[in-house]
C-alpha cells in the first residue's frame, strides 16, 4: 500500500468514512470554497483620503520612508531625489513593466530585468497595497520578477493612490477579477526585512532589503 | 530529531543552574509578551477572529481526508507533485530521492519543523548534499555543532550575544563582532552566497491553500522568499494538518498568526507560492515538491487530543508559560517545547517516550488562555496524564500511594483519624514557625519551596466544634 493510501485510509478509518458522511463533507467543502466567507475585520475607513493615510501610517510603523507625488511622471525625479539624498547610486534593476518611464531625464540608469546579486537598487510596482497594514501586494509574471524586491538592498515601490484597498480580502478579490488565478508567487511586503534572532534585538536588513521607499502616486 | 524527552527532570535541573540561559528567557519573554498584548488591541474583536480561526481549523480537521483530496489535487493543476510520507524517514528518503534526481549538491533551508522531527539534515549529510540553515537563529544552531532549537519562533532564544560573536568569529575565521547589526551583515554576506549557488530551496509551510492548491510562508528575514525563488528546485516539506479552505481563511489567521508569535502586526513578507516558474518568468522554481507528511497526525484525527491539530504554531503558549519561562526549550527534549511541545511530544513519539511532560505544567491555563486558535492545552495535558495512569505508566510508588489514599478515603473514620494526626505532625514539624521548610515525605519537591503548615486541628474537629454555636 503506497504511504498516501496507507495515510488517508486511516484518517478515513477514524472518521468512519461512509458513503454518506463522505457525500456530505464533499457537500460542505464545496460551499465553504464557493462562499468564501471573511472572518471579523478590523474597521477601515474606505474613503480614498483616510485609505491613503492609514496605508501611509502602517507602512511608516513597519518601517518603510514615504513620499507622495502627484502624477506619475514625477516619479523618476521623486527616486532620484531619494537615491541622491540617502547617498545611494543613481543605476537600478526595475520591473520590465516600469521601463516606459523616463528615468534617463531623471539622471536615472535603470534596467529593466530579473534581479542579479550586484544589483543594488531595485524599483518597483505593486499589484495592490492594502491600508490595514501597510502592505504592499505584488505578484510575479515576466513583466513583474519577484527577486527585484528582494536581492537588492534598496527597494523603491511605486504605488497608485486608487489601488490602496482596505483589506487583504480585497486583494484577493482584484486579484481573482483581473489575473484569474494567482501567479507563481504573490509576495505582501510590508516593510525592510528584519530579524530578532539575536537577544530578540530587531536588526533592519537581514537577507532582504535594508530600506523600502514607497513613492505614492495621487492619480 | 530523537527524543530525549525522558531526561526532562534531568534537563530541566541543568537548565534551571545556567545562569545565561535565564537573563535570556527573562529578556525574550517580556518582549513577545509585552508586543503580543498590545498587538491585539489592534483588532476590534479579538475574541471572534479567535472563534473564526477555531471554525476554519476544526473544519478541514473535521474532514481531513476530504480536504487532503482536494489540496492534491489544486496542487497537481498547478504543476506542482504531491508527495506523502507516513514518519521521518520516509521523509528523508523522499527528500534524498528528489535532490539526487535534479543533481543537487547544496540545499538552502528556510525553517520547517517537519525537517527537524525527522532529522533531515543529518540524512542529506550523509547522501552527500549539503543543507544549510538560512533563518538566522537556525543557522547560529546549526553552525554550532548542531544545537537543537528551543523555542519554535526564535529557535536560538539560548544563545547570548556574546555566544553569537564568538561563534561567528571562530567558524567564519573573521575578526570577532560584538554588534548586533555587524554579526547579522556578517550571516547575510555568508549566507547570501548560498543562495544563490543553491540548486534546491526547502521551506515548510505556514499554511496549504486548498483553493489554489498553494502554499503560504510567513517569514521576516527574506529568508522563505530566497529559497522559494532562487533555486531551481523548491520542496515543501510540512504536516497533514496545515490545510485551510479559501484565501479568505489565509487573511484571518494571518490576523491572528503574526501578533501571537511575535507581536507584530503583519511579519515582513508573507508569501502565497502557486506552482512552478510560467512561461516568460525572471525567477521562481522549475520543480515544485509537496511531502504530506503524516508522523502521528493521522492517528489524532478524531481522538481525545484532536483540538491539537488546530496548532498554528506561533508560540504564544510557551511565551506565557511559568515552566518554559523557568526552564527554556531544550529540557523538553525534542523539537517542539512549551506547553505544545508537552501534548505534541507524547503523542507523536509515543506516551511512553515522554513520562514527564504531560506533568510539566501547573495547569494555570496561561497557555489556553492566549492561545489563537482557543485549544485547551491544560485539558489535553490533563487527558494525558489519565492516559499514563490508565496504561500503568506512572511510577509504582505514585501509584501505591494512590490505592493507598483512595481505600482509606472511603473509610470515613479511618480518613478522619489519619488527618487529625497527619495535621498534628505537620503542626509539631513546623514548631513556632508557619512554613515547614523540609517534608521529610517530599523532600525533593520541598527543597525549593516551603510548605505552609496547618493550624493543627482539622476541618471536620472545627466544624463540629462549631455547630453547637449559633
Ligand atoms: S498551541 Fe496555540 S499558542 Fe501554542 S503554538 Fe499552537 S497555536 Fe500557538
Amino acid at each position: 500500500m503506497s504511504s498516501r493510501e496507507d495515510i488517508l485510509g486511516r484518517v478515513r478509518a477514524r472518521l468512519n468514512r461512509g458513503a454518506t458522511n463522505a457525500a456530505l463533507a464533499r457537500e460542505q467543502m464545496l460551499a465553504a470554497l464557493s462562499q468564501r466567507t471573511q472572518g471579523p475585520k478590523p474597521a477601515v475607513d474606505a474613503a480614498p483620503e483616510a485609505l491613503l493615510a492609514r496605508f501611509r501610517e502602517k507602512s511608516e510603523v513597519m518601517a518603510s520612508t514615504v513620499d507622495i507625488v502627484a502624477t506619475e511622471a514625477e516619479v523618476p525625479a521623486a527616486v532620484a531625489r531619494y537615491l541622491v539624498a540617502m547617498k545611494l547610486p543613481k543605476t537600478a534593476v526595475a520591473w520590465p513593466s516600469l521601463t516606459t518611464l523616463d528615468w534617463a531625464t531623471a539622471g536615472l540608469t535603470v534596467e529593466g530585468r530579473g534581479a542579479r546579486d550586484a544589483d543594488l537598487v531595485g524599483i518597483t510596482g505593486c499589484f495592490c497595497a492594502v491600508a490595514e497594514t501597510g502592505t504592499l501586494m505584488l505578484c510575479s509574471s515576466p513583466g513583474t520578477p519577484a527577486a527585484v524586491s528582494l536581492l537588492p538592498e534598496t527597494h523603491i515601490a511605486i504605488v497608485r493612490a486608487p489601488r490602496i484597498v482596505p483589506h487583504m480580502e480585497d486583494a484577493w478579490n482584484l486579484a481573482r477579477k483581473e489575473l484569474g488565478s494567482l501567479p507563481r508567487a504573490v509576495n505582501f511586503i510590508s516593510g525592510p526585512s528584519r530579524t530578532g534572532d539575536i537577544e530578540q534585538t530587531i536588526v533592519l536588513g537581514a537577507h532582504g532589503p535594508y530600506r523600502v521607499h514607497l513613492v505614492i502616486v495621487k492619480e | 530529531m530523537e527524543s530525549k524527552s525522558m531526561h526532562f527532570k534531568a534537563n530541566a535541573s541543568a537548565k534551571l543552574a545556567d545562569v545565561v540561559l535565564q537573563g535570556n528567557l527573562k529578556n525574550a519573554k517580556g518582549k513577545f509578551v509585552t508586543a503580543r498584548a498590545k498587538a491585539i488591541t489592534e483588532l476590534d474583536d479579538f475574541e471572534a477572529t479567535r472563534d473564526a480561526a477555531v471554525a476554519i481549523r476544526n473544519k478541514v480537521i473535521d474532514n481531513l481526508d476530504i480536504w487532503l483530496e482536494t489540496f492534491e489535487r489544486k496542487a497537481e493543476d498547478t504543476g506542482a507533485k504531491v508527495l506523502w510520507a507516513k514518519d521521518g524517514a520516509e521523509v528523508c528518503r523522499l527528500v534524498v530521492e528528489i535532490a539526487r534526481k535534479h543533481g543537487v549538491k547544496k540545499v538552502t533551508k528556510s525553517k520547517s519543523m517537519l525537517s527537524e522531527e525527522a532529522g533531515l539534515n543529518q540524512a542529506l549529510e550523509a547522501a552527500g548534499v549539503q543543507p544549510v540553515e538560512t533563518d538566522l537563529g537556525e543557522y547560529i544552531l546549526q553552525i554550532d555543532d548542531n544545537d537543537p532549537p528551543s523555542h519554535i519562533i526564535a529557535p536560538a532564544v539560548h544563545k547570548s550575544l556574546d555566544d553569537v560573536a564568538n561563534l561567528f568569529h571562530k567558524v567564519h575565521g573573521t575578526p570577532r563582532k560584538t554588534e548586533i547589526p555587524a554579526l547579522t551583515r556578517e550571516a547575510r554576506e555568508v549566507l547570501r552566497e548560498h543562495f544563490l549557488s543553491a540548486e534546491m530551496g526547502m521551506s515548510g509551510g505556514n499554511f496549504l491553500v486548498a483553493e489554489t492548491g498553494s502554499v503560504a510562508l510567513v517569514t521576516n528575514e527574506g529568508n522563505g522568499r530566497m529559497v522559494t525563488t532562487l533555486p531551481r528546485v523548491h520542496v515543501v516539506v510540512t504536516g497533514i494538518e496545515k490545510v485551510i479552505p479559501t484565501l479568505e481563511d489565509l487573511s484571518t489567521l494571518m490576523r491572528l498568526l503574526p501578533r501571537s508569535a511575535t507581536g507584530q502586526s503583519i511579519s515582513n513578507y508573507f508569501s502565497i507560492l502557486t506552482g512552478t516558474k510560467r512561461p516568460g518568468d525572471h525567477d521562481g522554481p522549475e520543480h515544485l515538491y509537496f511531502v504530506l507528511v503524516d508522523s502521528g497526525r493521522a492517528d489524532v484525527v478524531a481522538s481525545d487530543f484532536h483540538e491539537m491539530l488546530r496548532c498554528i504554531r506561533c508560540g504564544a503558549c510557551m511565551n506565557h508559560c511559568p515552566v518554559y519561562q523557568t526552564i527554556g526549550g531544550h529540557a523538553y527534549g525534542w523539537v517542539y517545547p512549551g506547553p505544545m511541545g508537552s501534548v505534541l511530544t507524547p503523542l507523536y513519539t509515543g506516551l511512553d517516550k515522554a513520562l514527564d511532560l504531560p506533568h510539566a505544567a501547573t495547569l494555570c491555563n496561561q497557555c489556553g488562555v492566549v492561545c489563537p486558535v482557543k485549544i485547551p492545552l491544560p485539558e489535553l495535558l490533563r487527558k494525558l496524564r489519565e492516559k499514563q495512569t490508565e496504561q500503568g505508566m506512572r511510577p509504582f510508588t505514585e501509584r501505591l500511594g494512590l490505592r493507598l489514599w483512595a481505600w482509606v478515603a472511603q473509610k470515613p473514620k479511618l480518613y478522619a483519624l489519619g488527618a487529625k494526626i497527619g495535621a498534628r505532625y505537620l503542626k509539631w514539624l513546623a514548631g513556632d514557625s508557619d512554613r515547614i521548610r523540609l517534608l521529610p515525605a517530599a523532600p525533593e519537591w520541598s527543597k525549593g519551596r516551603d510548605f505552609p503548615a496547618p493550624q493543627g486541628k482539622t476541618f471536620r474537629e472545627m466544624y463540629a466544634a462549631r455547630k453547637g454555636q449559633p
